[in-house]
């Protein structure tokens, strides 16, 4: 039986909040977008989805041999291509799915004019693809610790989920703020590669915030909402507890852009088919 | 029974820019705020004050002219964009065609596109699955719903996306214009289709400018007329009045009819009608009929083309003629300025009131096309016996016949 389903369509309200229900009524899209975009990423390649693993751990040899071997830079005792790995697997999980959201309602416009559904699922679900490249190269990571043999401790089991929300929650925020500015200002397809690039420099990705000589920089470091994800995600590895300050900073980022994008695109989400 | 769906006083505000930019910059919007300068804008209201009920089991066809405001109605009952005044009260589960193949992929395959389309118009991916063979049956694509889209003949990514579409089983279905694309079997397989969708007891609000398909699909239909609802009631007499007004002012005319004068980009100038070579409004059966355009490009044309379309009272196309078919160029030397005639020796068509559409070209594309730009009147014509045959059964007029008989 069809659900009985009485709505109204009226001008939108200024105060209004997340359509859980809509959304749940909706949940098989999350499935299709995301199902759509890993489809079509792979498709007429050769590798296939070989490229979601080869493309870290090419990145991982290049900065081994650069910044590991040329310039020596520390990594808190781990071997550096795995110090690298570690911080690279979730930094593309987030800068791709960064880019992917930001551009995500502007590659859909045809769609968003032409059929209703809750604009959300879109930058959410090209997030999602990047959790599939992410899962993709965690087969690689835990093969790299076997080979390290690195040991790991017990805590991993809920502190990698743990640091893997953490990075959703970065990428939602600023991803799903960045897709509505995007799709009113066309500025920001520009801003956004470079946005991501001087993040990678401000994130302790490839090397340790302890390395900054001034207090001052590391303060502005930690700003980054995914310094709390990468120090985490290594902390079963490392076994050195982050600093508490730092890691609160970073997550009040987090949480603070979770929240200013989630309210902005709710609050323009209505236009997006005049604007597009 | 509380209606299906109510809407009551929707209006719909734009905000023009007077920049004539494109999309806004942030740059722009900066610098303005600097300056303490406003943005030129104008409010433009697509549609003012539109109120009606839609009982549940009606098809409404929804009509009016280019700029009316009826895919504005359809975007906002689609909840597509908000309305900026008024509110709709819907009881049923909405689904929309404003377009056939919204996110069809180009890389996926014919079997991805009608997942990810199914899912797109609301179907349940279990409904999908049950579907599956009907929708690929409809389609008569089955061999090759493993190639990716794009090596589709356009045609055939025209049929699958309307096996999907039509497989969609709302309380309310909102179509626009769907049906303008595709050749003229793939039309009539979509209106039959429809018509099973309304009579099965479903809701139907369909945009055409096809009045022959509102006319046969929708019992009631609405009249928009710049964004407001001018005229509710039984499709045969919206239809009227909406032929009325468009020809309102161009009834009365003697035969010539004056256009754009200073308008450049608008090449017809003047359209004449002349039956028995007098300039006439009305023309009777089987009388020498000739119209003549008189025009005047920017630009030199090599073959121009004059199409005409003779349409009956219910806007079904009755004879339409180019010149590119029937005698190729007929240009001697690039031309800008001229006239361009066509003359038919005696006119087919029975007596009645009919609609003409006028396009002009270069045989490539239509530099102008007039549509219902004129209306001409065919009398009746009497035979020897002083009798006419009845018009019941002719629509069209076959001057001479022979008649023989024979004895045994």
């Amino acid at each position: 039986m069809p659900e009985y389903i009485e709505y109204k369509i009226e001008p939108p309200s200024t105060a209004k909040i997340l359509h859980w229900k809509e959304l749940w009524l909706y949940r098989e899209l999350f499935y299709f977008f995301t199902w759509r975009d890993i489809k079509v990423k792979y498709k007429q390649t050769l590798l296939g989805f070989l490229w979601a693993i080869l493309q870290p751990l090419f990145m991982m040899i290049i900065f081994t041999f650069f910044f590991g071997r040329a310039l020596n830079i520390p990594s808190q005792n781990l071997p550096y291509p795995l110090y690298v790995f570690s911080g690279l697997l979730l930094w593309n999980m987030f800068s791709a799915g960064l880019t992917n959201a930001s551009n995500s309602m502007v590659n859909n416009a045809a769609i968003i004019k032409k059929i209703y559904f809750p604009r959300l699922i879109i930058p959410v679900s090209s997030i999602l693809v990047a959790l599939f490249d992410f899962l993709m190269g965690f087969g690689i990571y835990t093969g790299l610790l076997v080979y390290y043999a690195q040991p790991v401790a017990w805590s991993a089991a809920f502190i990698w989920p743990l640091a893997l929300i953490l990075t959703v929650v970065a990428t939602m925020g600023l991803g799903s703020w960045l897709s509505a500015l995007n799709i009113k200002y066309r500025d920001f397809r520009y801003v956004i590669p470079f946005l991501v690039q001087v993040l990678f420099f401000l994130t302790p990705v490839i090397y340790p915030v302890s390395m900054l000589k001034y207090p001052f920089l590391q303060y502005i470091l930690v700003c980054s909402p995914m310094y709390a994800a990468i120090e985490l995600f290594r902390y079963p590895l490392t076994d050195a507890m982050p600093d508490i300050y730092f890691m609160t900073a970073s997550l009040t980022s987090g949480v603070v852009f979770l929240f200013i994008g989630i309210f902005y695109f709710k609050q323009t989400e209505n236009f997006f088919a005049d604007y597009a | 029974m509380k209606p299906i769906l109510e809407v009551r006083n929707i209006g719909k505000k734009f905000r023009l820019q007077h920049q004539s930019r494109g999309y806004l910059s942030l740059r722009e919007r900066l610098v303005s705020a600097i300056r303490f300068e406003r943005n030129e804008t104008e409010d433009f209201w697509a549609l003012t004050d539109v109120s009606f009920d839609v009982q549940q089991g009606e098809s409404i066809g929804i009509i009016g002219r280019n700029g009316a405001g009826k895919s504005t109605l359809l975007k906002i009952l689609s909840k597509i964009t908000p309305p900026t005044t008024g509110k709709i009260i819907s009881r049923g589960r909405t689904a929309s065609l404003l377009e056939v193949g919204t996110g069809f992929h180009p890389e996926l395959t014919g079997r991805e596109n009608i997942f990810f389309n199914g899912s797109l118009l609301g179907m349940k991916r279990k409904e999908i699955k049950n579907k599956f063979d009907e929708i690929v049956d409809f389609s008569g694509v089955e061999k090759f719903l493993d190639t990716p889209l794009k090596h589709y003949s356009s045609g055939m990514q025209l049929r699958l996306a309307f096996a999907v579409a039509a497989f969609l089983e709302p309380e309310i279905l909102i179509i626009d214009e769907v049906l303008a694309v595709g050749d003229a079997e793939f039309q009539k397989k979509c209106l039959g289709k429809m018509e099973d969708v309304s009579k099965s007891g479903r809701t139907i609000l369909f945009v055409s400018h096809n009045m022959a398909a509102v006319q046969s699909l929708c019992t009631k239909s609405i009249l928009l007329k710049n964004g407001k609802l001018q005229f509710i009631n039984f499709s045969t007499e919206v239809i009227q009045e909406y032929f009325n007004q468009i020809e309102g002012n161009l009834k009365n005319h003697s035969g010539i009819l004056e256009f754009n004068q200073n308008n450049s980009t608008k090449p017809i100038k003047k359209i004449e009608i002349l039956c028995d070579g007098k300039n006439s409004n009305t023309a009777h059966m089987g009388c020498q009929l000739e119209i003549r355009v008189h025009f005047k490009t920017t630009t030199y044309l090599d073959a121009p083309v004059l199409g005409v379309i003779f349409k009956d009272g219910q806007g079904i196309p009755m004879i339409g003629v180019n010149n590119k078919h029937y005698a190729g160029n007929i240009a001697e030397h690039p031309i800008s300025e001229g006239c361009i005639s066509m003359s038919i020796p005696y006119l087919t068509l029975f007596e009645g009131v009919y609609h003409t559409d006028i396009h002009f070209g270069n045989g490539y594309s239509d530099y102008e096309i007039l549509q219902d730009c004129f209306e001409f009147t065919v009398e009746p014509l009497k035979f020897a016996s002083g009798e006419i045959p009845d018009k019941r059964f002719n629509r069209l007029f076959i001057k001479e016949i022979e008649w023989t008989l024979d004895s045994k």
